[in-house]
């Protein structure tokens, strides 16, 4: 075992950045004109940096697996982005919200990342308004905001619920502008399978264009992956139903180190499954949370009856709900972060109060929010003696203006109407904070490759914050890459075009070639899906939302007996060179399930509760998570050696020189 | 429920393409379409034979992949809705559901029912920007106030999630909506005006280049629009172009 290297400057926190950028080697523009980068993933991250990179003169291929880099899924992100531009003047400052970020990622997150994130986060908000994206403004035409969870301040921007689609058009503007000057070529319906290494460094990539079925070489000088996270290594999660870390554990199997990989956020506030052929499921605003009580009866046969559909929600008498947020953590109550809240309601459900036919979901009940925001607004119209329901009718205009895309969308899947009857919500996995190992300048363990945004570990810790995905992304891809990648460019000015005729890029098409023609001829007994589903099974039953040492060994056992089964028996239709969605969802379960070996090893390695991270054996008196500063304040970077069961543990000791480490409390 | 479907196969873009029939049982009210299509695809392979292709992908109606045309509706019977958030309890047991592609010159078969849309994207790479360096060296997003009307139309038609269902509705196959959605999010805000006029011009250009029908103010594509653009924003973009060419 070793230690890492993060190369984070010396020099007090808040200069680092300034000064390291400072004096960091530059690739003068008529250089930049001769070097090759390619983007993989054109989400947030992955477009504002192959739009950067394109600006500044170099020359960048983009790859999306989807027909349009408009359609990356940072644009499903609803709620808002921070930054610390304290427009609402309560206090807000960089300092705050790096605070928060290490605080909220339950100390395992890198100090000096996550005051650089901080330190351009308000230049994210001026980038974004330049290019017109659209922010909610107030009357007087300034922009306005809006508090998350975990936070005492105001700093989410927003754009109604779609504030991730609005960002992420506008680094798609961005690159749509760069595509017609020609500094990018883009590659539509390509998917990455491997990396192409030489002389030790990452030269290029081989990727299938998904239409014809072509493998193709493309070379560069280096390679920048921006490919999200592996939530769908559970099979159901909130992700895109073609979310897949493919890219990622690819070049974890060439050299770069995967760290922390049982860091995951499971998001509370989804919408429950109803039932065995679900293929996705459906996140609701966290927002949410700022006006609806969460609830479950607190009676067993009451929470029976509802189960059996022989009562209704609205039959539970007041005194017979058990709030056990408000009552858990009356500091907090309902807004609680995103981890505790979830634990909280599988405690609940496991218990056996869940109220829905699967007995794996709880209420969000609005009813409170419509009668104090009724009673308010029937004051301001100057009615006196309002009957209920008109308060009730005044109180549920407001609410509608707030969540009304929310409910409607509530509606539409659940067929009922959360006007009249509580919402129905359960955890889904949402985001992985986990991911491909990288140091100050984003660089991977393999000299030349480089890892932003959702795919690799850095700035969330054990615990990512509302509305900071899309911090993280945009700050990777417009303003940290884009500095850090000409210091390792500057060496390669001389180098000249990278020849795609060489034994090394031979070598790795025929492997990928390989891997797809097994597919296709291996004829087996069943479908990917088929495969998928078991190892979704094992990972939300065994490495979920708390974790213990017996369930996590059994999982590792599970999980290779499928992946022994799935190389035996995938059956995969059609032919090699045409579209085929069967083929390409193959290739990406396989990769999952040798990720979710590593998960579990991870999970199992972590002898600790933190975050998204809660191991059984280690809680508090009352069931709260029990951190272990002394012996795991590390990030655990695993480096691959042929199997995930064997791979070797390296330690990057986290330090925290400006914040002391304490235990979270929401009490 | 059980269904019958009828679905075009097309195995590329050069052939020829026709109606195949399937049946589909126990079909759960609380699917969604596609998972219904998944359960149809899931018995195909069991069956050895090639599954039906489709583009989807978030399937919480925002990313604009999903794009079938059924029963003669773009995204189906249901109203303000993608085709991956349409549910199986809109159809009635034993219904015959007839599946198609997006249909238009400028949107050709790929395979079955997935369409290439890169007409779109060159129409967006027309001009579908404001040219500012991404350097964040911009001045403070605060310096210029927008008043809220304007920000919150802008808004509006910067909700287009570009699925292509305005054009595959479209008698005329006419990509106005879509392209006035564009024009307009920029055209409402000051930062988009310095450019308005070349934008107009140049997407305008584009959308006839890529074969797009005109517009006869039919206001098909505003009532399929999953996302409920207005038609008022076509109307906004012939105002532009007017003033851009005169």
């Amino acid at each position: 075992m070793t230690t890492l290297n993060s190369r984070v400057p010396e020099g007090p926190i808040k200069d680092k950045w300034t000064t390291y950028k400072d004096k960091i080697d530059l690739v003068n523009p008529a250089n930049k004109r001769n070097i090759d980068i390619i983007v993989v993933g054109t989400g947030l991250a992955g477009g504002s940096a192959a739009a950067t990179l394109a600006e500044l003169g170099y020359n960048v291929k983009a790859f999306a697996y989807q027909d349009s880099p408009r359609r990356a899924h940072s644009i499903a992100a609803q709620g808002g982005i921070n930054a610390s531009k304290n427009y609402m003047g309560d206090g807000d400052s960089n300092y705050r919200l790096f605070y928060d970020t290490v605080k909220g990622g339950d100390y395992r997150s890198r100090e000096a990342n996550v005051h650089r994130l901080a330190e351009v986060s308000g230049n994210i908000i001026d980038q974004c308004v330049a290019q017109g994206v659209p922010f909610a403004r107030d009357y007087g035409g300034l922009l306005d905001n809006r508090s998350f969870g975990g936070v005492l301040v105001s700093r989410t921007f927003y754009a109604k619920g779609q504030t991730g689609q609005q960002l992420l058009l506008g680094a798609y503007s961005a690159m749509n502008r760069q595509i017609a000057r020609g500094k990018i070529e883009m590659f539509n319906r390509h998917e990455m399978l491997d990396v192409v290494k030489v002389d030790g460094k990452a030269r290029g990539i081989i990727a299938r264009d998904l239409v014809t079925g072509k493998l193709e070489r493309h070379s560069a000088h280096a390679v920048v992956i921006a490919t999200g996270g592996y939530g769908n290594v559970y099979y159901l999660s909130t992700n895109a139903m073609g979310s897949n870390a493919t890219a990622a554990w690819k070049i974890h199997k060439k050299g770069a180190y995967f760290a922390n990989p049982c860091y995951t956020q499971i998001h509370p506030t989804c919408i429950p499954r109803s039932g065995d052929y679900q293929s996705k499921l459906t996140l609701m605003s966290e927002s949410l949370r700022n006006d609806g009580r969460i609830w479950v009866p607190a009676k067993i046969e009451d929470a029976k009856a509802i189960q059996q559909g022989k009562l209704k929600p609205n039959d539970i008498a007041e005194e017979n709900r058990d709030y056990y947020l408000e009552r858990r953590y009356p500091a907090f109550g309902n807004l609680v972060p995103r981890d505790v809240a979830s634990r909280a309601a599988k405690e609940r459900c496991d218990a056996g109060y869940g109220v829905n036919a699967t007995g794996e979901a709880v209420y969000l009940d609005f009813a409170a929010a419509f009668e104090r925001y009724g009673k308010e607004q029937a004051k301001i119209h100057g009615i006196s003696n309002p009957s209920k329901e008109k308060i009730i009718e005044l109180g549920q205009a407001i609410i509608e203006s707030k969540y009304g895309n929310l409910f409607q969308m509530y509606e539409k899947i659940i067929d009922e109407n959360p006007y009249k009857t509580p919402m129905m919500i359960y955890p889904a996995t949402h985001y992985t904070m986990g991911g491909v190992w990288v140091d100050y300048n984003l660089m991977t363990t393999v000299p030349g490759l480089y890892c932003i945004g959702e795919a690799n570990f850095s700035d969330h810790g054990a615990n990512r914050l509302g509305a900071s995905a899309l911090m993280q992304g945009l700050a990777d891809g417009y303003f940290v890459l884009p500095y850090t990648i000409g210091d390792y460019l500057s060496d390669d000015i001389r180098t000249g075009a990278i020849s795609t005729n060489s034994p090394e890029f031979d070598e790795v098409e025929k492997s990928v070639q390989e891997q797809l023609e097994f597919f296709i001829n291996n004829k087996g007994t069943h479908s990917v899906d088929y495969f998928h589903k078991k190892l979704g099974k094992v990972m939300w039953d065994k490495v979920g939302m708390a974790r213990n040492e017996k369930q996590l060994k059994e999982a590792i056992k599970e999980i290779q007996g499928i992946r022994e089964d799935f190389w035996k028996n995938v059956k995969v239709p059609g032919d090699l060179n045409e579209l085929n969605a069967e083929l390409e969802k193959a290739g990406r379960v396989a990769d999952f399930l040798e990720l979710g070996e590593l998960f579990a090893k991870d999970a199992l390695n972590r002898e600790e509760s933190c975050g998204g991270h809660f191991r059984d054996e280690h809680v508090t008196e009352d069931g709260e998570a029990k951190r272990d500063d002394k012996n795991f304040a590390y990030v655990a970077a695993w480096e691959y050696t042929g199997k995930p069961s064997e791979a070797i543990l390296h330690k990057e000791e986290l330090e925290f020189k400006d914040i002391e480490l304490k235990t979270r409390s929401y009490k | 429920m059980n269904l019958t479907l009828k679905i075009w196969r097309q195995k590329g873009p050069e052939d020829k393409g026709g109606m195949v029939t399937y049946k589909v049982t126990d079909i759960s009210e609380h699917m969604s379409f596609l998972e219904m299509m998944d359960v149809l695809n899931e018995s195909l392979v069991a069956k050895d034979e090639e599954p039906v292709a489709f583009d989807h992908d978030c399937r919480e109606g925002i990313c604009g992949m999903c794009s079938l045309h059924i029963n003669g509706e773009s995204h189906g019977p249901d109203k303000g809705i993608t085709t991956c958030q349409l549910h199986m309890r809109m159809f009635k047991d034993g219904e015959t559901i007839t599946i198609e592609p997006w249909r238009a010159n400028a949107f050709p078969v790929i395979k079955d029912l997935i369409v290439d849309r890169m007409a779109f994207e060159r129409i967006q790479q027309a001009g579908g920007f404001i040219s500012v360096n991404t350097s964040g060296n911009t001045q403070d997003a605060n310096a210029i106030p927008i008043s809220k009307h304007s920000a919150d139309l802008s808004m509006d038609a910067a909700s287009c999630i570009g699925c292509g269902a305005c054009v595959a509705t479209c008698k005329n196959s006419s990509a106005m909506l879509f392209v006035a959605a564009k024009v307009s999010q920029f055209a409402l805000l000051p930062q988009g005006k310095i450019e308005a006029a070349d934008r107009v011009k140049n997407m305008v250009t584009q959308m006839d280049l890529e074969g797009f029908g005109n517009c006869t103010n039919t206001g098909a594509c505003e009532v399929e629009c999953p996302k409920g653009i207005s038609i008022e924003n076509i109307a906004r973009m012939n105002r532009e172009y007017l003033r851009a060419t005169l």
